[in-house]
C-alpha cells in the first residue's frame, strides 16, 4: 500500500509537481496496480537471467567521423526561450 | 467512381495507378479530402487525425511516384513519429505545437518508396493507452460504433483505415498498440519482429518494446507495407537487417503448418474475462484452419498470465526515463513565472502531461526506486526471460501461436477509463510476444453480436486473430493470415462510409 508520503516522495524524483486533488487518487491507483505486479513475487526466479532487451547488442562501434549536425537556429527553433546562443532557464537557484 | 476508388485496397490501387486507369494525384486528392471533411467535422466526425496535409504540402511530384514501389498511395502515420515542420505532438499537451527539425526513418523510407505523407493520427498521450480516450486531443471513435473506442494506442491510425479515410496507416506497438486497436476496428495490424524497423524518430515510450508497423485493409497491403519499412538504420543501433525480403503473400491453404493454441491463451481459466462473442468467433475460426490443413496443436506458455504485470513494471520503468527530457527546456510546453529551474520542471511536467502518463511516470520511477528495484525491475526482468523461453520451447512444436487479440470487442466510451487495470486487460493477449520481441499480426475473423444493437445494422462489432511466429518469421506469417483472411472473406465495407 502506497501512503501520501511516498507519493511526494516517489513524485520529486520524477520531477512532477501534484495538486493536491491529485495525490489521495494516484495512491490509491498506484497501489491497485502494485497489488496486481505483486503477482510476479509467487514465481520462483532464482537463477533466472534478466532480459534487459532481446536484441543482443555489445558496443555497437562506429568509425568517428565528423558529420554536420543541426544549425544552431534549428537547434533553438522550437525552444520556449531562447537567450544569446543557447537555451535560456530559470536560475537553478531563486 | 468515389466510391470505386474508396472500394481500391492500396495494392488495388498501386496497380489502378501503373495501369494508368488512376491518377496517383487523384488518389491523394480523395483521401486528402475524405482526412480534411472528418478533422474539419469537430464533434460530428471520428477525430483520427491531428494533422492533414493541404494542396501545397501533398503528394510532391505524384508523376514521379508512380515508378516507384508503393505509387503514390498516401500513408497516414502516428502522431508520435517525428515529421519535419510538421506537428508531431504524441497525443500530449506537453508537445502542443512541436515541429520537429527531422523526418523518422521509417517513415522517410516509405515516402521514398512512393507512399506520401497524407495525415497525422490520433493517439493516446505517449502511447500509453488501449483507447485513444488519453489523448490531449480528444477521443478518437470506432467507425464501426461512434459510441464505442477504436482501441489504442494507435486508434487513429486503425479507425482511419477501417473507415477509408486513409488507403494504409503507420502505428507503433509496445505491449499491443498495433494488433488491439486493428482488432477493435476490423482491419489488419502487424507487429515485427523487434528490431526489423528503425525506432529512429519514433517519440520513445519503451525503447525495448516499441515497434513501428502497419495497418491495413487486408494482408497483402500490410505486406507492400512493411517489405519497405525494414533494415538496418545507422541511426538505431538496436535495427538489424532483416534476413530476407518481404514476399506478396499467396498461400491459400495450410497444408503441413502446426498451429499451436496455447492452453493459458485460451480464456479459461485464465484470470481475463473473454467474451463469449469473441470465444467464439475465434474457436470457428481454428475449425477453418484445420479444414485448410493446418494441424492444430494444444501447447502451453506457462509464464503467459504473468506477462502483463511484468510489461507493468517494464514500460513504466523505461518510460519514467525516457519520459525525463520532457522538461521544458529545448522544445514544448514551458510552466509560465517559475521561481527556479525545479520549480520550471515540475510544474511544466504537472501542467504537460495527462492522468496516464503520470500514472505511469510514478509507477516506473517508483519501481526503479533505491530499496524496490529488486522486488520490481530486476524480477520482471527474470519473468521477461521466462516468457521468451516458453516461447522458444512451443515452436520447438509448432510453426505459428494462435491466440484472440483481444479479450473483448469495441468498448464503450468511458467504461474502462475509472479502472486502470481494467483496461491494461485489454492487452492481455499481445504483451507476451512484445516481451519476446516476436512478431504477431492481427486480422478480423468475425463479428460478434454479444453487444444487442451494436455495429453497422446491428451486425455486431469485429474480432481480431492473433499469429504470433518465431522472430523473423513474417513472410510465413503473412502467408498463413493470407490464406486464413480469403477463408474468412471479412467484410470490412460496412465500417467505411
Amino acid at each position: 500500500m502506497i501512503d501520501r508520503d511516498e507519493v511526494l516522495h516517489v513524485a520529486r524524483l520524477a520531477r512532477l509537481a501534484l495538486s493536491e486533488e491529485e495525490i489521495a487518487p494516484m495512491a490509491r491507483e498506484l497501489s491497485a496496480v502494485l497489488d496486481h505486479i505483486a503477482k510476479i513475487g509467487e514465481l520462483s526466479l532464482e537463477n533466472v537471467a534478466p532480459t534487459s532487451h532481446v536484441v543482443e547488442l555489445s558496443g555497437a562501434l562506429r568509425p568517428d567521423e565528423p558529420r554536420p549536425c543541426l544549425p544552431r537556429e534549428v537547434a533553438l527553433a522550437q525552444a520556449p526561450a531562447v537567450g544569446g546562443d543557447g537555451f535560456l532557464v530559470p536560475s537553478p537557484q531563486a | 467512381m468515389s466510391r470505386e476508388i474508396l472500394e481500391l485496397s492500396a495494392a488495388q490501387a498501386i496497380g489502378a495507378i501503373e495501369a494508368r486507369e488512376l491518377g496517383a494525384e487523384e488518389l491523394f486528392d480523395f483521401y486528402r479530402e475524405r482526412a480534411q471533411r472528418d478533422a474539419a467535422a469537430n464533434g460530428e466526425g471520428l477525430n483520427c487525425f491531428t494533422w492533414v496535409a493541404d494542396e501545397s504540402t501533398g503528394s510532391d511530384e505524384p508523376g514521379m511516384a508512380v515508378a516507384r514501389p508503393l505509387a503514390g498511395v498516401p500513408l497516414a502515420v502516428k502522431d508520435l513519429f517525428c515529421t519535419r515542420d510538421v506537428p508531431s505532438q504524441s497525443g500530449s499537451r506537453i508537445l502542443e505545437g512541436y515541429l520537429p527539425p527531422y523526418t523518422a526513418t521509417a517513415v522517410e523510407r516509405l515516402a521514398s518508396a512512393g507512399a506520401p505523407l497524407l495525415a497525422k493520427t490520433n493517439q493516446d498521450e505517449f502511447a500509453m493507452g488501449s483507447s485513444t480516450e488519453n489523448s490531449a486531443f480528444g477521443p478518437t471513435l470506432n467507425p464501426w460504433d461512434r459510441t464505442r473506442v477504436p482501441g489504442g494506442s494507435s486508434g487513429g491510425s486503425a479507425a482511419a483505415v477501417a473507415a477509408g479515410l486513409a488507403p494504409w496507416a503507420l502505428g507503433t506497438d509496445t505491449g499491443g498498440s498495433i494488433r488491439q486497436p486493428a482488432s477493435l476496428c476490423g482491419i489488419v495490424g502487424l507487429k515485427p519482429t523487434y528490431g526489423s524497423v528503425s525506432r529512429y524518430g519514433m517519440i520513445a515510450f519503451a525503447s525495448s518494446l516499441d515497434q513501428a508497423g502497419p495497418l491495413t485493409r487486408d494482408v497483402t497491403d500490410a505486406a507492400l507495407l512493411l517489405g519497405q519499412m525494414v533494415g538496418r538504420d545507422a541511426c538505431d543501433a538496436t535495427s538489424l537487417e532483416f534476413p530476407e525480403s518481404i514476399a506478396t503473400p499467396s498461400a491459400e491453404r495450410l497444408d503441413g503448418v502446426r498451429l499451436g493454441v496455447p492452453r493459458e491463451l485460451r480464456g479459461d481459466g485464465s484470470d481475463v474475462g473473454i467474451e463469449p462473442g469473441v470465444r467464439e468467433a475465434f474457436e470457428r475460426t481454428l475449425v477453418l484452419a484445420e479444414e485448410l490443413g493446418a494441424t492444430l496443436v494444444e501447447i502451453e506458455l506457462p509464464h503467459a498470465p504473468h506477462a502483463l504485470s511484468a510489461y507493468y513494471v517494464l514500460a513504466p520503468s523505461e518510460a519514467s526515463s525516457n519520459l525525463a527530457r520532457f522538461d521544458g527546456v529545448r522544445y514544448g510546453l514551458r510552466a509560465a513565472d517559475a521561481t527556479d529551474l525545479l520549480d520550471m520542471y515540475t510544474r511544466t511536467r504537472r501542467d504537460g502531461f495527462g492522468p496516464e502518463v503520470k500514472r505511469r511516470i510514478m509507477l516506473g520511477t517508483y519501481a526503479l526506486s533505491s530499496g524496490y528495484y529488486d522486488a520490481y525491475y530486476a524480477s520482471a526482468q527474470r519473468v521477461r526471460t521466462k516468457i521468451a523461453e516458453d516461447f522458444r520451447t512451443a515452436y520447438e512444436q509448432v510453426d505459428l501461436i494462435a491466440t484472440p487479440t483481444a479479450p473483448g470487442v469495441a468498448f464503450g466510451l468511458g467504461e474502462k477509463t475509472a479502472d486502470p487495470w481494467a483496461m491494461y486487460l485489454s492487452d492481455y493477449f499481445t504483451v507476451p510476444m512484445s516481451l519476446a520481441g516476436i512478431p504477431a499480426i492481427s486480422i478480423p475473423c468475425g463479428l460478434s453480436t454479444d453487444h444487442a444493437g451494436a455495429g453497422p445494422g446491428g451486425a455486431g462489432l469485429p474480432v481480431g486473430l492473433q499469429i504470433a511466429g518465431p522472430a523473423f518469421s513474417e513472410n510465413r506469417l503473412l502467408d498463413v493470415a493470407h490464406a486464413l483472411e480469403r477463408a474468412l472473406g471479412f467484410d470490412g465495407s460496412r465500417a467505411r462510409a
